[in-house]
């Protein structure tokens, strides 16, 4: 019987080393997945607030979609079906390929568009916090509506989204642990290889959910930082 | 009298807006096409894949795994509802050790994962069979399906005691004085006066709660529980068949658009006297 230290260091038979592996592949596809959900989120919230009805409902749908269905559905629909799908495309020119897609990326895709379509809905109220005098005083001075986004709407946007988009991020970060179940070595995946070798499975699961406590609670001091920056620029001006 | 009315006709109104193919109207309509084209060929795909073989086989599991799903959110969200209680209690006590506890319980079910909880009670808990077996608990936890009830059960009276808290919070602190003033006790208070107040604000973050454990329930596939999910598995599994993985897809959103259509009605009747 081995001490629970020991079960945990970063020697040969220690598994810390391989946790720690599993945390990185964590955070880096959180990290990844981010700037993407924003991309899109942003794009399909532009789409919600035009003024074509056409835009909205095709804003909408996507929302309607990717809000619906679960993570993991997402992640498997994501995972398998560009599987078959480029296969197929593939096989058009060489018959006998065999394709893998490469897991980190599925979870990428699958997790980016679902964070994606719920930071629409948080850029979608932020944008409707704005009043329209705003829009009206930068075409007043001359900017062109590009302009006025980027100089006027988006400083205001991004103060007025974060708190939304911080929860999201939370919540990003417990939905990697979906990726363990398309074989992708992180947190969730690395515990359970170590409960199952060792037989120590609620030490190591417990020490998994508490590696994700310890997450969130530095990510929470993040966006404290982040929050008193934002403000400190407001006070300014 | 005719004169005016005659002017006022006349006053020439600003021009309507143009309604030229502007760019961003193109755009919107080729997206939109490109949905529709997408929604088409998900419909010709599954007619033409369309296996009445394939589906007399496993068109009763998947309803079996429907039924599955929504008993095990209905049971968890019921068990959660009821542990809400306690826990939202303590939340809002001014006594110090009960606020902790229950701030660090909403924490940590709020803070890690529901498949690591989940993990942790399924797997972890066979850490302790001995014990178990010696108080006869181990029958239930041996069990993939009541681990997950429990699992379930634990995680969501953490977010729905927070849902209560932060609706018997939003009532002003005027109704408990005033009821106070008339003599109600506190109970009568919260029954009478403040629960249906509170239970309007909280009933939209009660209806994404149930949302999210339907969306959440799918993971008890990972552990040997034959829901829905686990029932698109298996058949994914024996069949290679991705068309099995679409018709979850259209099930689970079925299912969760008509939830959410479902509560905005609800919000609509029951703030009737609110609008105006």
């Amino acid at each position: 019987m081995q001490s629970v230290w020991a079960l945990l260091s970063f020697g040969p038979d220690g598994w810390g080393d391989d946790l720690a592996y599993g945390v990185l592949v964590t955070v880096s596809l959180a990290l990844v997945t981010l700037p993407l959900g924003l991309l899109i989120g942003f794009l399909v919230a532009l789409a919600k607030q035009s003024g074509e009805a056409s835009m909205r409902l095709a804003g909408n749908i996507y929302t309607t979609i990717f809000r619906g269905l679960p993570e993991l559905l997402t992640l498997f629909l994501v995972f398998y079906g560009a599987q078959i799908g480029v296969q197929q495309l593939v096989r058009l020119v060489r018959p006998e390929a065999v394709v893998e897609i490469n897991s980190f990326v599925a979870g990428m895709i699958a997790l980016g568009v679902v964070f994606s379509s719920y930071a629409s809905e948080v850029f979608l109220s932020a944008f409707r916090a704005i009043p329209r005098g705003q829009y009206e005083g930068g075409y007043s001075v001359g900017l062109s509506s590009r302009q006025t986004m980027r100089l006027v709407i988006l400083p205001q946007l991004v103060r007025i989204a974060l708190p939304g988009l911080s929860n999201l991020w939370l919540i990003l970060l417990k939905d990697t642990a979906l990726v363990s179940a398309i074989g992708l070595t992180d947190i969730v995946r690395q515990s359970s290889i170590a409960a199952r070798v060792t037989k120590h499975a609620f030490m190591f699961f417990g020490v998994a959910c508490l590696i994700y406590l310890a997450l969130a609670i530095i990510s929470s001091f993040g966006i404290g930082a982040i929050e008193r920056w934002v403000g400190k620029r407001e006070a300014q001006r | 009298m005719s004169a005016s009315s005659d002017t006022a006709v006349k006053v020439q109104r600003p021009p309507s807006p143009p309604r030229g193919w502007s760019r961003e109207r193109i755009m919107g309509w080729a997206l939109v096409g490109l949905w529709s084209a997408l929604a088409l060929s998900l419909v010709v795909y599954l007619f033409r894949a369309w296996n009445p073989e394939l589906f007399a086989k496993y068109a009763p599991s998947y309803l079996s795994g429907l039924r599955v799903t929504l008993t095990l959110v209905a049971v968890s969200i019921v068990l959660g509802a009821i542990l809400s209680l306690p826990i939202c209690y303590a939340r809002m006590s001014k006594n110090r050790v009960l606020n902790a506890i229950s701030y660090g319980y909403v924490y940590f079910f709020r803070g890690t994962p529901l498949l690591a909880q989940t993990f942790l009670i399924y797997y972890g808990f066979g850490s302790f069979r001995p014990q178990l077996e010696a108080i006869g608990l181990w029958s239930f936890f041996r069990e993939a399906w009541y681990c997950a009830v429990f699992a379930f059960a634990l995680n969501t009276a953490a977010y729905q005691a927070e849902i209560l808290r932060g609706a018997i919070e939003s009532v002003g602190k005027g109704q408990w004085e005033a009821a106070s003033a008339l003599g109600l006790s506190k109970l009568q208070t919260l029954y009478k006066i403040v629960l249906p107040q509170a239970l309007i604000v909280a009933l939209r973050p009660y209806g994404n709660e149930v949302i999210l454990m339907i969306k959440g329930s799918a993971i008890v596939a990972i552990i040997t529980v034959y829901d829905l999910m686990g029932e698109t598995r298996r058949a994914f599994s024996r069949t290679f068949d991705f068309q099995t993985y679409l018709w979850a897809a259209l099930l689970y959103l079925s299912l969760v658009e008509t939830l959410r259509h479902l509560v905005d009605w609800i919000e609509r009747r029951i703030t009737r006297h609110l609008h105006r």
